[in-house]
């Protein structure tokens, strides 16, 4: 942690802030798993618990005009990026007044408000998309950054590859943030990969790339800083790999019969929540009544978005066909 | 008030295409197109040539092999504002970016809960008859118009070519034209002021009062000359162009082989669960009290399609085909 995190503009209210982003998320999905076991969400659920530095530390260096194309582990990113708690969670149990109007799930969180362009369930279908999100921005001259996030499972597909090339031949204004976190489901990255550094992949496509530590928070920001300034200032592409775990199950539907409870429990101590409110205390950055305050703040927003999600309605079935096309204007 | 009939030029298939395209660009900045070879190359099927040098290549868009990738890119430049239109060389070729076209084209509008559109235009070309075997000659646009969420064109003439495009550009949703490439080369006339045409209705191209023939792309020709020579054995077939395969206008359809009485659907691709199938069930649904026989079809034989001139010609619907089925179900077979 020293070292990265000795940055001059670490103020105390910034640290407090990304303390509390990362408990923001840790919390609701703690809430998410508790109502997945009440059937109140159903389908898949998969729990972004140890990878929550890499949203935190990503997404609020980037600019409302910047866009944003995530995977189905995006919880984290859609809170941290403005998508409201109440109407991802209305998501989640399936309600109209969800996010994506009870169409999408967990998996699919669409905000157009904060140009959030869903969680894509198809290992790798986002990388493309953001390529051409990226074009549009290149072609009418914008200079907007589109910030994909993938996993290291993506890196195997067909659409990986295709996609840092169109980003380094057409020079488009994406930055890849690569979700390693070592499991694609439970296919350990050795097993999946002649090439285990990841980060070594974009360098053959001629992009600028970085790996960084993505259980710290603040090494993962000052690694998203010098990238989406350098994606903003060339038009040109970035690759950040953020080396993480994810702590829990793929889904809730994993026994996790491919790894031991040991490395589990090694990472646990390293998990970015632990290590960062460690820092601050040794370091007296925060207060034990500070700490209650974020968490008392959380809880809070929590008991608002299941109360949310507890009164939305259901879509009648006759609107069971809309959006599949357009609607005329009546 | 009479308008002087506009000027009538001779043109093909694949100019009237490429005209489409050239007006696109010209009446909408945010159109741009790409694809394999489109640029430099000038279309595999020449349709793009002489389009680099007029509106440059961020415009006209030359793409490395990667359908997925520059598919799945125009998907993401739809959803931005733009107007892209992604050419894919051949059907076969676009099962590469299927994962696009279906899993991201067709569904982000619905999974968005309307928050998202794609309105893009994917072109492909499709059908048999140029000896290139199993590997570029199938199609499988009766595939695509199993897919809610987009919509699937057939142009058979050379105003479709000329006209549909533009309406697609204007859709919101994803559009998919298919263009049989046994039609570049057809010739014909089109109006100095061919413009845009609908793409939500079928076209009656004959009238007759025996048989409703159903087909389209580049079986409408082939129905059409079965229908003369349905006509000098006395039977009037009357010939429904489906133009667009997603929506179907079963209106025009039904109201055919209400008048008729009797049908024979045509259609290029493979027979087991074809698009021919599609139709002959909602006939029977929506117009079996009407029916005097049997509905008879014509599709591709399943097999691969195969390279030997005689063997893929025997495998694709044909004029004596069309001829014996429609002959059939008029029990004269």
């Amino acid at each position: 942690m020293t070292g990265t995190i000795d940055k001059p503009r670490l103020s105390r209210a910034h640290a407090l802030e990304l303390l509390k982003q990362m408990v923001r998320i840790r919390r609701f999905e703690e809430k998410c798993y508790e109502l997945y076991t009440q059937e109140k969400i159903r389908g898949f659920l998969h729990l972004y618990d140890g990878e929550e530095a890499v949203a935190v530390g990503v997404i609020p260096v980037l600019e409302p005009r910047d866009r944003i194309v995530a995977t189905y582990r995006e919880h984290g990113q859609a809170l941290v990026r403005g998508v409201p708690m109440t109407t991802a969670l209305a998501e989640m149990y399936g309600k109209q007044e969800g996010c994506s109007r009870g169409r999408g799930g967990s998996m699919h969180l669409f905000d157009s408000a904060t140009n959030f362009y869903g969680g894509n369930a198809i290992v790798g279908g986002g990388l493309p998309l953001a390529i051409g999100l990226a074009l549009a921005d290149h072609l009418c001259g914008d200079d907007i950054v589109t910030a994909c996030f993938f996993g290291d499972g993506a890196v195997a597909e067909g659409e990986f590859h295709e996609s840092l090339n169109l980003a380094a031949l057409w020079s488009l204004p994406v930055l890849f943030v690569c979700e390693n976190n070592l499991y694609g489901m439970g296919t350990a990255l050795t097993l999946a990969e002649s090439e285990t550094d990841l980060h070594l992949k974009a360098q053959s496509y001629r992009l600028t790339s970085e790996a960084v530590d993505g259980m710290d928070v603040v090494a993962v920001e000052a690694a998203a800083r010098r990238a989406v300034r350098a994606v903003r200032e060339t038009g040109k592409p970035y690759f950040l790999e953020c080396r993480t775990y994810r702590i829990r199950a793929h889904s809730m539907f994993d026994a996790q019969l491919y790894r031991d409870k040991a490395e589990v429990e090694a990472w646990r101590q390293k998990e970015p929540i632990v290590r960062f409110r460690g820092w601050l205390e040794a370091n007296h950055m925060i207060h034990p009544e500070e700490e209650a305050r974020i968490e008392a703040e959380v809880a809070a927003e929590i008991a608002a978005a299941v109360a949310f999600a507890e009164a939305g309605t259901w879509e009648p079935v006759e609107h069971l066909t809309r959006f599949t096309y357009a609607e005329k204007a009546s | 008030m009479l308008q002087r009939p506009a000027e009538a030029k001779e043109t093909t298939y694949r100019e009237a295409v490429r005209e489409a395209i050239r007006d696109a660009l010209a009446r909408d900045q945010r159109v741009f197109l790409m694809g394999e070879d489109v640029g430099r190359y000038g279309g595999c099927y020449a349709v793009t040539k002489g389009l680099l040098a007029e509106f440059g290549p961020e415009r006209i868009r030359d793409t490395p092999l990667s359908e997925s990738g520059f598919t799945g890119a125009g998907i993401g430049a739809a959803m931005a504002g733009m107007r892209p239109i992604v050419e894919l060389m051949t059907v076969n070729f676009s099962l590469l970016a299927l994962d696009q076209i279906l899993n991201n084209a067709a569904t982000i509008r619905h999974m968005s809960g309307n928050q998202f559109g794609v309105p893009l235009v994917i072109r492909l070309a499709t059908g048999a008859g140029r000896q290139v075997a199993a590997q570029h000659s199938h199609s499988l646009e009766g595939w695509y118009a199993h897919i809610p969420g987009i919509k699937v064109l057939a142009p058979a003439t050379i105003e479709d070519a000329r006209g549909m495009l533009w309406t697609a550009l204007e859709d919101p949703d994803p559009v998919l034209i298919f263009e049989n490439v046994m039609l570049y080369n057809m010739t014909g006339k089109l109006t100095a002021d061919a413009g845009p045409v609908d793409i939500d209705k079928a076209a009656v191209r004959r009238a007759g009062r025996d048989i409703t023939l159903i087909t389209y792309g580049g079986s409408l020709w082939k129905t059409l000359d079965a229908a003369t020579a349905l006509a000098n054995e006395g039977i009037e077939a009357e010939i429904v162009d489906l133009r667009t395969l997603r929506p179907l206008d079963d209106e025009t359809i039904m109201a055919s082989v209400t008048k008729t009485r009797r049908a024979v659907i045509v259609d290029e691709g493979w027979r087991s669960g074809s698009l021919a199938a599609e139709i002959c069930t909602r006939v029977v649904e929506q117009a079996f009290w009407e029916l005097d026989a049997p509905i008879g079809r014509v599709c591709s034989e399943e097999v691969p399609m195969p390279y030997a001139r005689h063997l893929e010609q025997a495998a694709m619907p044909q004029v004596p085909k069309i001829v014996a089925a429609a002959k059939a179900a008029l029990g004269r077979g």
